[in-house]
């Protein structure tokens, strides 16, 4: 019996140490790109795409280029099933293997992160969602959130707005709806939208939307029916979106006054619409479709060598190339960090300069094989931690996403100074927020 | 003296005001109470036959949807596909008969409602692997479920209805007035209210708890794949079908556990008040109270009948 547990224990020991070399040898060989995603629970039609497009374009990178700077990158997905506690509890497993940054793709999960990144020193990248305020780089200089903030995406649908208005003093007296869903990121654009209504004279009526209601919402687009607002501003997620779609239809509002946030923009949103969904607007961040040298090189490397978990059908769809976008900005982060710090294999740190000086050019989106597939990031800095880029406005044709506008700039002039506001509001509620101590690489 | 206006006085000029709204809003409240009663119903049928609340009735209705959508996706036509989910179901009622229940006959009515909860994750994780965790679109016009809306001109406005929630409430009141013939008048149906008194007694007298329990389960198998089929035609087929489930909660409280038109009214009441007091009061609070009001009015009906509408009223010696 002894000798039957000292084989065990023995056993045991070996594949302890075995596993810990292992581990030790990767942290020294690889770059550690943890990717939390959700692939399950209520959310996952829009977390598949975007988890498929971040893995893909960086296990493209390993497979075509080696890594990046000659070292490969460790990706390593965690379920969160959009669940701010088990998004935690991922940040909190993988926090001691040398995370490059975190994606927390839920701006529930992003408020809860954003105290600990700094005590961790582990930078926070919330691409397009989050805390607004946080793109203040003096305020929270571990958090991240280009290209552009709930509020930049709000005045650009705006300007969108008042261009076919023919102008935005033209909105006095009009109603704008705006149907989200209850949660942080649904509320995040309220206090922009509220100071608009005042600066522009016009109504907001707002349509609340629970978790328990997003494959109903009857009652809501039964008092658009009533209210009958000149446009309509949807901020949905999941199952919200494509319902939103379809009861918009079912009602006969006007579909192209119908405009969604970027989050609101996946085939899936409009497809369920079926051919009444055709002229829904939403606003994208990123290129539409398969015709791009590096989507190419991904379906060369990884799809069709069975290393991808997409569906053909749906490779290069709207939020696949939305992870692909996430994906760029990550390993231009550890690109740069690489450079910054002169080491190879890189962690939070040196990611977060990386971060902080993150530029790409139209020349440098052409070099990755992406020409046109974003708005140049050159704003990117030290105090501007998000840079307010542009979106573009895209139309469902009742098949697919149609580009119809170019691109919008944000009233930068309106947010910034909200976004600054709102910062120091969050520092004086939290007592004993840390002041920066990081100081700016001379590129920022 | 203005908030006292708006809560006590506007609504009903609204009302009054455009009558057209109240009927729409009334007939959409009586939809989505009869979609509700569905889901109950599901409950309702194990609640009698074992004194378990089945926490997997959500999943199972996910389950069915998705299996009917990817059956159909994999080639077979769609009411060869409507067959093949039936058989699925029974096996799935047979399953969890054998492999669930059967272990736990004269066990603590936790013990069974907890293996329900086991049983709920299985179902997750089985679903996304064989079905992975995209949305599908139902196979509306395949099972001939018919499409548009019929405008009819009311009361100096429109009331819009949705053929495709016609035909859900017609299917649905189909379905449970069949479901209430079978259990109140056949030999089963006695059988079933035996074994839901007292699993000994009933064993005692010669019922066959494995066989009821089987076909119980595919009746709420059959239930779930209805339910699926109309929720999944009015947003899409996705695992966040499984959280209108929760929606039943209220119903049932209201309703009675037990009781098969408790889970119709107690459907009618909690979608017709949810729909009125979100269209008519929601606005005051910011919206949203579609989310929690259903509960509202279950604590309301509590205090009055703790048994719900038509539940049984136990008396018990002590």
């Amino acid at each position: 019996m002894r000798l039957k547990y000292l084989i065990l224990g023995a056993a045991f020991a070996g594949l302890v140490s075995v596993d810990a070399l292992t581990t030790k040898a990767d942290a020294q060989d690889s770059i550690y790109v943890p990717l939390l995603t959700y692939r399950t629970g209520p959310f996952a039609n829009s977390g598949i795409p975007l988890a498929n497009g971040m893995r893909d374009y960086l296990v493209m990178l390993n497979e075509r280029d080696g890594g990046i700077g000659g070292v490969k990158l460790n990706i390593e997905e965690c379920e969160t099933g959009y669940d701010t506690k088990k998004g935690v509890e991922c940040y909190e497993s993988i926090k001691g293997k040398n995370p490059t940054v975190i994606n927390p793709y839920s701006t529930g999960i992003t408020l809860q992160l954003i105290p600990k990144a700094a005590v961790d020193k582990i930078p926070i990248l919330s691409m397009a969602y989050g805390l607004s305020a946080s793109a203040v780089g003096e305020k929270f200089p571990w958090i991240f959130n280009p290209p552009a903030t709930y509020w930049d995406g709000l005045s650009m649908i705006f300007r969108y707005i008042g261009g076919k208005e023919g102008g935005l003093d033209k909105l006095k007296g009009k109603t704008i709806g705006f149907i989200f869903l209850e949660s942080g990121y649904g509320r995040e654009p309220l206090p922009l939208l509220n100071q608009f209504a005042k600066d522009y004279g016009f109504n907001v009526k707002e349509y609340s939307v629970a978790g328990k209601e997003m494959q109903d919402q009857s009652a809501q687009w039964l008092s658009v029916r009533r209210d009958r607002p000149d446009w309509m501003i949807m901020w949905g997620w999941g199952a919200m979106n494509p319902t939103a779609v379809k009861r918009a239809a079912e009602n006969g509002y006007p579909m192209d006054h119908f405009v969604g946030i970027w989050w609101s923009g996946s085939d899936d949103d409009a497809r369920g619409g079926g051919k009444e969904a055709k002229g829904y607007l939403s606003l994208n961040i990123n290129g539409i479709g398969d015709n791009y040298p590096a989507l190419k090189d991904i379906k060369k490397h990884v799809v069709d060598t069975g290393k991808s978990q997409v569906d053909k059908e749906k490779f290069a769809e709207n939020l696949y190339n939305r992870g692909i976008y996430n994906s760029v900005l990550i390993a231009e982060a550890i690109r740069n960090a690489q450079k910054l710090s002169g080491k190879k294999v890189v962690a939070g740190p040196e990611v977060r300069r990386g971060l902080e000086s993150l530029t790409i050019s139209e020349a440098r989106w052409k070099e990755l094989g992406l020409s046109g597939f974003g708005a140049p990031i050159t704003n990117v800095s030290c105090a501007d931690h998000n840079g307010h880029h542009s979106a573009y406005m895209q139309q469902w044709d009742g098949a697919k996403w149609v580009k119809i506008s170019d691109w919008i700039a944000p009233m930068k002039d309106k947010v910034r100074p909200l976004l600054e506001k709102d910062a120091d509001d969050y520092v004086t509620k939290n007592a004993g927020w840390p002041k920066r101590t990081e100081p700016c690489d001379k590129s920022s | 003296m203005d908030i006292l206006y708006k809560v006590l006085i506007d609504p009903f000029a609204q009302m009054v005001a455009a009558p057209d709204l109240l009927v729409q809003t009334l007939w959409e409240g009586l939809v989505g109470g009869m979609l509700y009663a569905l889901i109950a119903l599901g409950f309702v049928l194990i609640f009698k036959a074992s004194g378990v609340f089945n926490f997997a009735q959500g999943i199972m209705v996910v389950f069915a949807a998705l299996t009917l959508v990817g059956l159909h996706t994999a080639g077979l036509p769609a009411f060869a596909a409507l067959a093949l989910t039936i058989v699925v179901m029974f096996a799935l009622a047979w399953s969890i008969e054998r492999i669930v229940l059967r272990p736990l006959i004269n066990q603590p009515d936790i013990i069974l409602f907890m293996a329900t909860f086991g049983l709920t994750y299985f179902l997750i994780g089985f679903g996304e692997l064989i079905f992975g965790g995209d949305p599908k679109i139902m196979i509306t016009e395949e099972l001939y479920l018919p499409k548009g809306r019929i405008n009819i001109p009311a009361f100096g406005g429109i009331v819009s209805l949705q053929k495709l929630d016609i035909a859900a409430a017609i299917i649905a009141s189909a379905m449970v007035a069949c479901l209430s013939v079978f259990f109140s008048k056949t030999r089963i149906g006695r059988a079933l209210r035996a074994v839901a008194d007292s699993h000994k007694a009933a064993l005692s007298v010669g019922i066959s708890l494995e066989q009821i329990w089987v076909i119980v389960w595919f009746a709420a198998g059959l239930v779930a794949l209805v339910t699926g089929i109309m929720w999944g035609a009015r947003s899409d087929v996705s695992f966040a079908l499984d959280v209108i489930a929760l929606k039943a909660l209220p119903v049932l409280i209201l309703g009675g556990f037990t009781s098969i038109p408790g889970a119709i009214v107690g459907g009618l009441i909690v979608g017709v008040g949810e729909k009125i007091a979100e269209f008519y009061w929601g606005p005051l609070i910011g919206g949203g109270t579609d989310s929690w009001f259903a509960f509202v009015i279950a604590l309301v009906f509590l205090l009055f009948w703790p048994h719900g509408l038509f539940g049984e009223k136990i008396i018990e010696r002590i």
